[in-house]
């Protein structure tokens, strides 16, 4: 649905720039297709590295890892399995329903989902390359922090602690 | 040659997959499917906000940009960002070039911040999915922790940066192509 409405917005723009302005559209155009082949190195060896860390990490150990260990242990290793790992929300949300289900509490649920959504490890190297060191490491080293505080407020909100 | 040599990384990757295979068949094709999966996300999503990127540095002009992201943009500037952010479909990593592309036509830096924070976190679609998963109380906590770390972010990290910093990431950004 999102990506429908994504192509279409985004066919409907280059139609229009194309009848404003052909060359203008064809620079657009370049421009797009070498930002897309700047990335897809990096990009490519990104996907194969998150392949095989998932293979490894599937929601069964994922499961076993926040189920089993409660209080802040648990939330420590949910937060470092959401940061280094890269999945959709799509996936994430049921598994982490899945997850609340089969025993891992609020907590750790809100660490999990919070850095896997704002911390990128495996993302970093692309991060650094259009923010650089700096900015992309104490972006995600707060980010990192602020799954904590998540977890915290959660905790409370949720009447875990 | 030089183009082999960018992709060493995704080279040694691959060895290790087929390593994987080798050495444990259901690891092995559990990574392919992955990869797989992200690569079909990848193909979906990334090249129409590539393209959208293209016509918005051709057709946009940096006084516009200014106008609505830039210094001086203000509490207006702050809600798009967000609004921007949030509005976006797609993982973090489609985040980053397009904010690139805002630095090169004069987005303030913290509004930079402001929008890859609200495109990791408070996006509009996944929100409602982690309403219908995870229930309405737990997501709304989840969203008001967000923004709040959301604006200590940017906040925190142009700090730290300092003007000197940033100056020199705005000076590579205008260098990007063109």
């Amino acid at each position: 649905m999102e990506n429908i409405v994504l192509y279409s917005v985004t066919a409907l723009l280059v139609v229009l720039s194309w009848v404003k302005d052909r060359g203008k559209t064809k620079q657009a155009l370049r421009k797009a297709w070498k930002s897309f082949e700047n990335i897809l190195p990096q990009f490519s060896g990104i996907i194969l590295m998150v392949g095989i860390l998932l293979a490894f990490l599937n929601a069964d150990v994922i499961g076993r890892i926040i189920g089993s260990s409660s209080g802040w242990l648990g939330v420590l290793l949910a937060s470092v399995v959401g940061a280094i790992t890269l999945i959709p929300g799509f996936i994430a949300f049921p598994t982490a329903a899945m997850l609340l289900q089969t025993g891992a509490g609020y907590m750790q649920i809100g660490a999990f989902i919070s850095s896997l959504m704002m911390v990128g490890v495996v993302t970093l190297p692309l991060e650094i390359k259009y923010f650089g060191k700096r900015a992309a490491i104490w972006r995600n080293a707060l980010a990192y922090v602020f799954a904590f505080v998540a977890a915290l407020v959660i905790g409370k909100v949720m009447g875990e602690l | 040659m030089k183009q082999l040599k960018r992709y060493v990384f995704a080279l040694i990757m691959l060895a290790v997959t087929g390593l994987l295979i080798l050495v444990n068949r259901e690891l092995g094709l559990r990574a392919v499917n992955t990869t797989l999966f992200s690569l079909k996300e990848m193909i979906l999503i990334l090249p129409p906000i590539f393209v959208l990127l293209g016509l918005l540095d051709v057709w946009v002009p940096r006084e516009t940009m200014i106008r609505f992201l830039g210094e001086g943009s203000g509490l207006k500037g702050v809600l798009i960002a967000i609004t921007l952010g949030s509005a976006a479909a797609g993982p973090l990593y489609g985040a980053f070039p397009v904010a690139v592309i805002l630095m090169k036509k004069g987005a303030k830096f913290a509004n930079i911040l402001l929008f890859i924070g609200a495109w990791s976190t408070t996006k509009i679609p996944m929100l409602l999915f982690e309403i219908s998963s995870m229930g309405l109380r737990f997501a709304m906590t989840r969203l008001a922790v967000s923004l709040t770390g959301i604006f200590v972010i940017a906040f925190v990290v142009e700090r730290v940066l300092g003007r000197q910093a940033i100056d020199a990431l705005y000076t590579r950004s205008a260098e990007l192509d063109s």
